[in-house]
C-alpha cells in the first residue's frame, strides 16, 4: 500500500484542471460549461487543502471553504442568468449566443 | 383795430374754408356715385379732337345734347348754399382784411410793413460762396408793401368775383364741394405767396398753386384729356421750378439771406455792380429766377401747358390761369427788381422772351376756333407784354398792366364761360354766331372786355399796353425792335378779338337748332360779376394816365403807389425819357391806329365778306396748318422731350441698366457662383478626403481587431486558456 503524497493530489488536480478546462471550451451546453467551471474550482480546493495539510497550515482549508462559498454563489448566479436567457432565446448553447461582435 | 397786425390772418380764411370743404364738404353736398362719373354738362371741349392731328377740318362731333341744362334734374342738397356762402365768404373775409391792410399801409412810414410770426425753417448749416458759414433760416412772415398790397387786393377781389361766379356757373355740376375746396385752397397758397417776406416762404405759395391748378385742370378727371393737361402743366412747371430752386440757393450762398429787404439792401448796398460787361453770378441768377417765372408764367418755351390749361371749369381759367396765378411770375420778378436791375444781360433776355412770346402766341391766336383757346393764346401773349416791360426796367409798367390785365381777361374768361353756359358746352366758334341779342349782359360785357385788351383809349388795356409800348421805346434798355413787336402784337391782339367777337356774336348764326332752343341768359350769380369786372376792365386804367395827358394833372397814382417797391436809379432813368411828349403822342396815335385798323380787318373778314378768310385759308394752306397747329410745339416737344429724350432716353438708360448694371449684378452673381463652386469642390475633395482619409484609415486598421470579437463566450475562454498557457509555456521555457 502506497502512501498517498502531496504530489497524488496535485496530480488529482491538474486532472480535474484540464479536464475542466477542456469541458469549458469544448461543450455547447452552458450547463455543462458551468458544471466544468465547477470542477476547474474543485481543483484549486484539493490544491489549497494538500498545501495545508503538507504544510500544517489551516489558512489553505479556509481559503477552500470560501472557494466553496464563491461557487456556490456563482453558479446561483450563472443559473439563473441562463435562465432568463433561455426565456429569450429558448436555447442553452452557448455558441447560439454571439449577439455581442462587432 | 390795426389791419397791418392782421395781415397774417388774410391767408387763413380762404385755408378755413378748403379744409372744411376738402373734409366735411361731402356731408353738404351728398351724391349718389353712378352721378359722378357723367361727364358734366357744361364742359364739353374739343380738344381731343383738335389737338391730336386734325389737320383737316372735319369736325364731325357726335354731340351728346342730352346733356344739356335744361335736362339736368340735380336734387339740390339745402346744405349746398351753405357751400356757396362759406367759400366766397371766406373769400369776401380776406378781400375786406386787405382793403383794411393796405387802407392802413398809405399811412404807414415807408410803406412796408413786415410781420413775422415764427421762424419757420431754421439751424441748417449753409456754406456761403466766400466761405463763411451760416445757418439757412428762413421765417413764416410777411411783407406788406405797394407790389403786395396790389396783389392781394387782385386775388382776393377778382377772386371773390369769380368764386360767386362759380356758384351760378358750377351750380349743376358734381364736385361742387370739392371745386370750391380747391378753389379756396387756391386762393391761401396764392395770398402766401405774395404775402410771403422771403423767397422761400413766396416759393411754398409758389409750389401750392401750382398743386391746385394741376387738381383743377383736371378736375374733370373723368376725361382722359384733362387729366392729361394736369399732368403737363404740373411737369411743364417743374421745369421752371427748378430754375427757382437753384436761383434761391445761388441768392443764399451769395448774399446769405433770402429776405426781400435783407436782399434788396444788400443788392443796393454798393457792394455789388451792375454787370454790364459780363455774364456774372448775378446775371446767372437772375436767369434762374426768370426760368421759374417762365415755368409759372408762360413764357416761351414753357408756355405749352397753359392751353391745355382750359380743360378745367372756365371759372378756373379765369381765376387761376388768367388773373392771379400765371402773373406770380412777374410779380416773382418784379419782386426781384433790385437783382434784375443788376443784370442788364438777364434783363435784354427777359425782354426778348417776352417780346417774342407775345407775337408768338398772338399769331396762333388768330387762327385757333376754340373760344377758349382763343383767349389762353391770349393770356401767353399779355404775359408776354409784361416780360417786355420787365426786361426794359419798366417793372410798375409790368404790374400795371397785370393789374389791368387781371380785370379785363377774367372778364373775357367769364364771358366766355358764360357763353359756353348758354350754349350747353359748346366751345367751338364755328357753330356759334348771332349770339348778341340771346345774351345781351354777356355780350356788352365781352365787348368792353375785348375793346380793353385791343388797347380802345379809355378803357384799362389802353393805358397799360401804352405804357408798355411808350417804355420799349423810349427805356434805354429798350430799342424800337421790341416797340415794334409790341405794336404788331396789339394789332393781332385786336384783329383775334374781333374775329371772336364776330364768330361769337354777330352775323348769321351757326348754331345747332336743338341748341339753339335751349340758348339762355346767365343767372345773376353769374352777370353781376360780369358787370362788376367789366367796370373795372373800363376804369382800372385811369389809376395812371400817360404821363403826355399833362392836363389832367398827377393821375399817375399807380405809378407813384409802387415807387417804395422799385426804388431804383435805373427805374427813374427808365422814366427819363417821358418828357418828349410829342413823340409819345405819335407812338400813342400809331398804336390806337393799329387796334382800329385790326378790329376794322377783322370786323371786314369775319362779318362783311366771311369767304376771304376761307379763300386766305385754302390759299396760304401751310402758313394756316402751322399757325393752326401751333407751330407745331407740341409736337416738336414730344419728338424731342418726351419721345426723345424721355422714351429714348429711357431706352438708352434700359440698355445700360439691362447691360451694365444687371451685368455687374449678374457678374457679382457668376462670381460667386464661380467661388463657391470652387469652395465645394475643395470642402467635398480636400477637407471632406482628410476627414474621410483618417477614417478609413482606423477603420481599416480596426478591421484585423475586430474579427477577434465573435461574441462567442468560448472563444474568448479559449483566447485566455491560449495566453495562459504562452505564459506558464514562457515561465517553463525561461528556467
Amino acid at each position: 500500500m502506497y502512501p498517498i503524497t502531496t504530489a497524488h493530489y496535485i496530480a488529482l488536480s491538474a486532472a480535474l484542471l484540464l479536464i475542466g478546462t477542456v469541458g469549458v471550451l469544448t461543450r455547447r451546453n452552458i450547463v455543462i460549461i458551468l458544471m466544468s467551471i465547477e470542477l476547474i474550482l474543485n481543483a484549486v480546493n484539493i490544491n489549497l487543502v494538500a498545501f495545508s495539510q503538507a504544510l500544517h497550515n489551516l489558512d489553505g482549508q479556509v481559503f477552500a471553504i470560501f472557494v466553496i462559498t464563491d461557487a456556490v454563489a456563482e453558479a446561483a448566479v450563472g443559473l439563473g442568468i441562463l435562465i432568463a436567457l433561455f426565456r429569450n432565446k429558448e436555447t442553452v448553447e452557448a455558441d447560439e449566443m454571439d449577439l455581442l461582435k462587432w | 383795430m390795426n389791419f397791418l397786425d392782421l395781415i397774417w390772418l388774410i391767408p387763413l380764411f380762404p385755408l378755413f374754408g378748403a379744409l372744411l370743404m376738402l373734409l366735411f364738404g361731402r356731408m353738404l353736398d351728398p351724391q349718389p356715385a353712378s352721378e359722378v362719373a357723367v361727364a358734366p354738362g357744361v364742359e364739353h371741349t374739343h380738344d381731343e379732337h383738335d389737338r391730336h392731328h386734325d389737320h383737316g377740318h372735319s369736325h364731325s362731333h357726335d354731340h351728346d345734347h342730352e346733356h344739356d341744362h335744361g335736362h339736368h334734374h340735380h336734387h339740390h342738397s339745402p346744405l349746398k348754399v351753405l357751400i356757396s356762402l362759406i367759400c366766397p365768404g371766406m373769400v369776401l373775409i380776406s378781400f375786406l382784411l386787405s382793403v383794411g391792410a393796405v387802407w392802413r399801409l398809405t399811412d404807414y412810414p415807408g410803406r412796408v410793413y413786415e410781420l413775422v410770426k415764427f421762424t419757420w425753417l431754421a439751424g441748417l448749416p449753409f456754406h456761403m460762396m466766400d466761405g463763411r458759414l451760416t445757418t439757412f433760416s428762413a421765417d413764416w412772415g410777411f411783407l406788406l408793401d405797394p407790389l403786395s398790397a396790389v396783389m392781394i387786393l387782385v386775388v382776393t377781389g377778382i377772386g371773390f368775383l369769380i368764386h360767386v361766379y362759380s356758384t351760378g356757373y358750377m351750380a349743376h355740376d358734381n364736385g361742387y364741394y370739392r371745386f370750391f375746396g380747391y378753389l379756396n385752397l387756391f386762393i391761401f397758397f396764392m395770398l402766401m405767396l405774395v404775402l410771403a417776406n422771403n423767397y422761400t416762404l413766396l416759393f411754398v405759395g409758389w409750389e401750392g398753386v401750382g398743386l391746385c391748378s394741376y387738381l383743377l385742370i383736371g378736375f374733370y378727371f373723368q376725361k382722359k384729356s384733362a387729366g392729361d393737361a394736369g399732368k403737363k402743366a404740373f411737369i411743364v412747371n417743374r421745369v421752371g421750378d427748378a430754375g427757382f430752386i437753384m436761383g434761391m440757393l445761388l441768392m443764399f450762398s451769395l448774399l446769405g439771406t433770402v429776405r426781400f429787404v435783407e436782399v434788396n439792401a444788400a443788392l443796393r448796398g454798393g457792394h455789388f455792380h451792375a454787370e454790364t460787361a459780363g455774364f456774372g453770378v448775378l446775371s446767372a441768377m437772375a436767369l434762374l429766377f426768370f426760368i421759374g417765372a417762365t415755368g409759372k408764367s408762360a413764357q416761351f418755351p414753357l408756355y405749352v401747358w397753359l392751353p391745355d390749361a382750359m380743360e378745367g371749369p372756365t371759372p378756373v381759367s379765369a381765376l387761376i390761369h388768367a388773373a392771379t396765378m400765371v402773373t406770380a411770375g412777374v410779380y416773382m420778378v418784379a419782386r426781384s427788381a433790385a437783382l434784375f436791375q443788376l443784370t442788364p444781360q438777364t434783363l435784354n433776355i427777359v425782354a426778348g422772351i417776352g417780346a417774342f412770346t407775345a407775337i408768338f402766341a398772338a399769331t396762333i391766336a388768330l387762327v385757333q376756333n376754340d373760344i377758349k383757346r382763343v383767349l389762353a393764346y391770349s393770356t401767353v401773349s399779355q404775359l408776354g407784354y409784361m416780360f417786355l416791360a420787365l426786361g426794359v426796367g419798366a417793372y410798375w409798367v409790368a404790374v400795371f398792366h397785370l393789374f389791368t390785365h387781371a380785370f379785363f381777361k377774367a372778364l373775357l374768361f367769364l364771358d366766355s364761360g358764360s357763353v359756353i353756359h348758354a350754349m350747353g358746352g359748346e366751345q367751338d366758334m364755328r357753330r356759334m354766331g348771332g349770339l348778341k341779342d340771346k345774351i345781351p349782359i354777356t355780350h356788352w360785357t365781352m365787348w368792353i372786355g375785348s375793346a380793353a385788351i385791343a388797347g380802345i383809349p379809355g378803357l384799362a388795356g389802353f393805358f397799360s399796353k401804352d405804357e408798355i409800348l411808350w417804355q420799349a421805346y423810349s427805356s434805354p434798355a429798350g430799342s424800337k425792335a421790341l416797340w415794334f413787336v409790341g405794336l404788331a402784337t396789339a394789332g393781332l391782339t385786336a384783329f383775334y378779338m374781333w374775329r371772336l367777337m364776330n364768330m361769337t356774336f354777330y352775323g348769321k348764326s351757326r348754331v345747332a337748332p336743338e341748341v339753339a332752343a335751349h340758348i339762355h341768359e346767365s343767372p345773376p350769380a353769374m352777370t353781376i360779376p360780369l358787370v362788376l369786372l367789366a367796370a373795372g376792365g373800363a376804369l382800372a386804367g385811369w389809376l395812371s394816365v400817360p404821363h403826355a395827358w399833362s392836363w389832367l394833372g398827377s393821375l399817375h397814382g399807380f405809378e407813384h403807389w409802387l415807387e417804395p417797391a422799385f426804388a431804383s436809379a435805373a427805374t427813374e432813368a427808365a422814366q427819363g425819357g417821358a418828357h418828349d411828349a410829342s413823340t409819345e403822342w405819335i407812338l400813342m396815335g400809331i398804336s390806337v391806329a393799329v387796334a382800329i385798323i385790326g378790329i376794322v380787318v377783322a370786323r371786314y373778314f369775319y362779318h362783311h365778306k366771311p369767304h376771304i378768310p376761307d379763300t386766305l385759308e385754302k390759299s396760304l394752306k401751310p402758313l394756316h396748318g402751322l399757325l393752326y397747329n401751333k407751330y407745331y410745339v407740341d409736337e416738336i416737344y414730344d419728338f424731342l422731350f418726351v419721345n426723345g429724350l424721355g422714351k429714348g432716353g429711357g431706352r438708352v438708360l434700359g440698355a445700360f441698366d439691362r447691360n451694365v448694371v444687371d451685368g455687374a449684378v449678374n457678374g457679382a452673381g457668376w462670381l460667386t457662383r464661380f467661388s463657391s463652386r470652387v469652395s465645394i469642390w475643395w470642402d467635398t475633395w480636400i477637407v471632406d478626403g482628410a476627414v474621410r482619409l483618417g477614417s478609413f484609415t482606423v477603420k481599416l486598421l480596426s478591421y484585423p481587431v475586430c474579427i477577434l470579437q465573435t461574441g462567442r463566450v468560448q472563444a474568448y475562454a479559449l483566447f485566455v486558456v491560449v495566453g495562459v498557457l504562452i505564459f506558464f509555456g514562457y515561465y517553463l521555457a525561461g528556467k
